[in-house]
């Protein structure tokens, strides 16, 4: 069986910065990452890989340097690496990019059956945590989003358990195979890719399916299928914080200067029910 | 009269049967430790054999081996001078007395010369010195009980001693019975003579005095020829081995890690014996186990499961065990890493390596753990993706923002916002002032980086920064065993120092001045590379700083970094600094230069926990403690670090301060 992670390239956001003349991101020199949440899709799958043995194929949709974050992911041990990159999938929102993955999904389930698609549970720089549910929406999967841990497949009856981690407390939930899990950060930790993998990740082919080859309703897809439209980018205006401290003090000093200061402020929230 | 010519035919059947069956013996021993190093890996050759060679009999000669350590109140040397340099003599003595004077039968003309004479009156007084190093040997080992040798009293170094204590007595015995029974040679030495006269009354008839020298004769040479085929088998062996591994030793600077081929899978790191390269395998060989590295080590001494003399000989006794099993091409028996005792070295026991070089330092016979350590973590890191959790964030961080913390890159010039700081380039400035992560990112270092700043403008130094495009040197990952990671870094540096035309760097950091100026090297880089400290140093001798001395200071301790000391030789410049500052020459702790003790933070270990035994700096702290000093002087980031937290561990910051050679000196510009 096969799993599909879902992972985007993203911004390194926290070194973006706001071009403060025409309020847009300055994308230059920003480095590229794998959206950190999708790290977590990618060790999963890749963990299901190790249990089940299932075939793992990762998807991207995104410009073709996404290839950079694929052929991390080849080193890490996924089987597959696919690129959905065309010029008419550029300026898509979150509706249009869940058509274009969940199109792309259904051409790999047609081929090897699916038991799971892995989201992260958002990104970090569209944060809209919406892909994810689309995709399954589209497909007519299982949606298990806030997943903390997988407990189990069974794969002769078809049924995945999970943990949901929701609000205060956590659900474990069954639900039929396949299904889209859109998993937190705490689920796992990344494994590191070995030298030999590395290299050979830097051979391995990286699939480019275009839209001559998806054949998808271009008015369906990129800007023309968004029905969001973007008026105006800018960043809202913060109080800047004040530093406190040195960052020399002892850590306990540390702690009693920043808790005298929340306290001052009244901005703490006292749970008396733990 | 000679012993072997009076037995006739047989005599040379039997002497030469006896010689022969040693020599066999000793050779086939020799050509199966052969074979088992050629399991090695072979490295690139090695240039200069002649001058090699020289040097490596010179220091033979001059027992520098045993001299390195009696400066450290180890008087363990003295036993070993007196033994091989009488060793040395002893072999020259039997192949022209011996093997060639009784083996061929021409004892009378070899005897009956001046060189002879003259020889025979130096072993009569090297005899004697043989026997009393080997006593010496006995009484320290099982006598006197150095905590080095915890573990060693063992059978093997008994029969060893024995064996040279026996040896020198067999030969004046032959000699005292050759003088009595009428036929001295042809010069008399001081301690025959006596002998002699006393055995002439224990053995009153000639024929009896002639029986009894042919019994000592053919007791020394079988005792001989029996030490000759233990040499194979035992300790001994470091005769050869070691000599063989001064032959080949790392040039200085020693413990920088090889590269690499990226070509070549089996260089990534050491998972079975027969990855080392056979220089490697050769230190095995010649380590003798008196445990001056176990002695030094700073993870030893603060009760770490690593012991760099146990990991040498646990490898020594894989290579014995599983050699003949690979040469065979079947399975080894014994892993070469794994838990519990089931394999030769545990993981725990190489993440506890500071690569402090202190054994290196200080072992008589060349062998260089910190490359071993180096290489297994290689095989763990790069081929198993097998490490201590803390260190997954530092790899990733260091990947992907090329600094420890993960901050981001464009923080990295912040410390200069406040000041005017001048962008490197390579028509405007001379030097390019590499700040180090430490020295960018960790607010304590700032200071140490403002201060560096203060004295390169009070001296008029022409510099610059890369800022934001500065990026890590890549020393902690290559001494954990990332050398993939660090590969990447080094030549993304390299690029952008040659593409923006540096030459010439200062740092303040230890750890990326001996980065650029040592492994960039292996990349092909020539870079002039300073630490602050000789810069200073410089400076303050060509008059470029004019310095008011500072008297508030109180006592002041220094601390040899290991980055500094051991791996670059640079001891002298922080100590003429400090007295030119300050109008006195520091104090010294117990273990100082050479013998300095690390702070714990190398090797990566700056990154990782520290959970077993006492912490590293604590003990390094407490050791400074004992001079009283109100000041300690650190000329290294992570010795700040460690040095602070060891402070404000004993609860004594209102007490002692620690300052970085660059903020004294800063302290001190008019
Ligand atoms: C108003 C608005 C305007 C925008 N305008 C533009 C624009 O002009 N140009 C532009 O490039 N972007 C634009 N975006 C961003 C783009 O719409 C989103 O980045 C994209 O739809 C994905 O949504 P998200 O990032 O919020 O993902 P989330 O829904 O937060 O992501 C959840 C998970 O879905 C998966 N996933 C999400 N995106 C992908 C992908 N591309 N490939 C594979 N897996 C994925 C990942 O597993 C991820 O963890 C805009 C977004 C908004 C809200
Ligand atoms: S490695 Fe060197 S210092 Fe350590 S025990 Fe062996 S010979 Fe001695
Ligand atoms: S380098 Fe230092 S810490 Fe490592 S084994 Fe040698 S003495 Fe011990």
């Amino acid at each position: 069986m096969l799993v599909v992670a879902c992972i985007k390239q993203v911004p390194d956001t926290t070194q973006v910065e706001i071009d403060p003349v025409t309020g847009t991101l300055k994308r230059e020199g920003v480095p590229f990452i794998m959206n950190p949440f999708d790290v977590h899709a990618l060790e999963e799958s890749l963990r299901l890989k190790d249990r089940y043995g299932f075939r793992v194929a990762v998807v991207s949709m995104g410009p073709p340097n996404t290839e950079i974050t694929l052929r991390k992911s080849l080193a890490l041990g996924v089987d597959e690496a696919i690129l959905l990159s065309d010029r008419a999938f550029g300026g898509a929102d979150t509706l249009a990019t869940s058509f274009v993955l969940a199109e792309a999904i259904k051409q790999l389930h047609q081929k090897n059956e699916l038991a799971a698609v892995i989201c992260g549970r958002q990104t970090i720089d569209g944060d809209t945590a919406q892909v994810g549910p689309g995709i399954a929406t589209r497909l007519g999967f299982s949606q298990l989003t806030l997943v903390d841990r997988i407990e189990d497949v069974d794969v002769v009856s078809k049924k995945v358990r999970v943990r949901r981690k929701v609000g205060g407390w956590r659900e474990i939930v069954e639900a039929p195979l396949p299904a889209l899990i859109a998993v937190v950060r705490e689920i796992n930790r990344l494994r590191y890719p070995t030298v030999p993998r590395r290299l050979m990740a830097e051979k391995a082919p990286v699939s480019l399916w275009d839209n001559k080859e998806m054949k998808l309703d271009e008015s369906m897809v990129g800007l023309r299928g968004s029905a969001t439209q973007v008026r105006r980018i800018f960043s809202p205006e913060r109080v800047k914080g004040e530093i406190l401290g040195d960052g020399l003090n002892e850590p306990e000093d540390a702690a009693n200067l920043l808790l005298g200061n929340l306290i001052e402020k009244d901005v703490l929230y006292f749970n008396s029910n733990r | 009269m000679d012993p072997v010519s009076h037995l006739g035919v047989f005599g040379y059947v039997l002497f030469w049967g006896l010689t022969a069956l040693a020599a066999g013996v000793f050779g086939y021993r020799l050509y199966q430790l052969y074979r088992y190093l050629s399991l090695g890996r072979k490295e690139e050759s090695y240039g200069q054999l002649f001058r090699r060679a020289v040097t490596a009999i010179g220091h033979l000669i001059a027992q520098q081996c045993q001299f390195k350590n009696l400066t450290r109140k180890d008087r363990a040397g003295i036993g070993h001078m007196l033994m091989a340099w009488g060793f040395l003599l002893f072999i020259v003595y039997y192949f022209f007395f011996i093997i060639i004077a009784s083996g061929f039968g021409i004892s009378d003309v070899m005897e009956h010369n001046p060189v002879y004479g003259i020889y025979t009156w130096i072993m009569d007084i090297v005899a004697p010195f043989i026997m009393l190093g080997a006593l010496w040997g006995i009484i320290r080992r099982y006598i006197i009980r150095p905590p080095r040798l915890e573990g060693q009293r063992t059978f093997e170094a008994m029969v060893i001693l024995v064996t040279v204590l026996i040896h020198p007595i067999t030969h004046l015995g032959k000699i005292a019975t050759q003088i009595a029974a009428g036929h001295p040679p042809a010069g008399l030495g001081i301690l025959t003579p006596p002998i002699s006269t006393a055995f002439s009354h224990i053995y009153t008839s000639s024929a009896s005095l002639d029986l009894w020298h042919n019994v000592w004769f053919w007791s020394h040479w079988g005792f001989v020829l029996l030490v000759l085929i233990i040499i194979g088998y035992t300790r001994y062996l470091h005769m050869l081995a070691a000599l063989l591994n001064d032959l080949f030793s790392t040039p200085p600077p020693r413990g920088i890690p090889h590269r690499i081929n990226l070509e070549d899978e089996a260089t990534f790191g050491v998972s079975s014996i027969d990855g080392f390269t056979r220089k490697q395998l050769l230190d095995l060989y010649a380590c003798v186990e008196p445990g001056h590295c176990q002695e030094v080590c700073p993870a030893y001494a603060t009760g770490k499961p690593l012991n760099p003399r146990s990991l040498i000989q646990d490898l020594k006794s894989n290579l014995l065990t599983n050699g003949p099993l690979m040469l065979e091409k079947k399975e080894p028996l014994l892993p070469l890493i794994a838990e519990n005792g089931e394999g030769s070295v545990s993981e725990e026991v190489l993440w506890e390596c500071t690569t402090c070089g202190a054994c290196m330092e200080v072992c008589p016979v060349n062998v260089e753990h910190v490359h071993h350590i180096i290489d297994l973590r290689r095989n763990l890191v790069q081929l198993q993706a097998r490490f201590p959790d803390e260190l997954l964030n530092l790899f990733e961080n260091m990947e992907q923002r090329s600094n420890p913390w993960g901050i981001a890159p464009s923080e990295r010039a912040k410390w200069a916002s406040d000041i005017d700081v001048k962008p490197f380039s390579a028509d405007a400035t001379e030097y390019l002032y590499y700040v180090g992560c430490a020295g960018a990112f960790d607010a304590r270092s700032r200071r140490t980086t403002l201060a560096v700043t203060k004295i390169l403008n009070a001296a008029g130094v022409s510099w610059g920064i890369l800022g934001k495009d500065e990026s890590c040197c890549g020393d902690s990952l290559r001494r954990l065993g990332n050398e993939y990671v660090f590969d990447r870094m080094a030549q993304e540096n390299i690029r952008l120092f040659a593409e923006r035309g540096v030459t010439k760097i200062i740092t303040q950091c230890p750890h990326c001045y001996s980065t650029l100026k040592n492994d960039y090297k292996q990349y092909g880089a020539e870079l002039e590379v300073y630490h602050h400290t000789e810069f200073i140093y410089e400076l303050i001798q060509d008059g470029r700083l004019k310095l008011n001395p500072i008297t508030d200071l109180g006592k002041l301790a220094f601390h040899d970094s290991c980055y500094l000391g051991r791996y670059n030789n640079i001891y002298e410049a922080p100590r003429q600094v400090l007295t030119a500052v300050t109008g006195h020459e520091p104090a010294e702790m117990d273990l100082h230069k050479e013998r300095s003790f690390c702070c714990g933070a190398g090797g990566g270990r700056m990154w990782m926990e520290e959970s077993l035994g006492k912490h590293i700096n604590v003990a390094r702290v407490e050791q400074a403690l004992e001079k009283d000093p109100q000041t300690i002087c650190v000329c290294c980031p992570y010795c700040m670090t460690m040095f602070e937290d060891g402070l404000k561990d004993k609860n004594i910051t209102e007490q002692v301060q620690i300052l970085d050679l660059a903020e004294i000196t800063a302290q001190a510009i008019k």
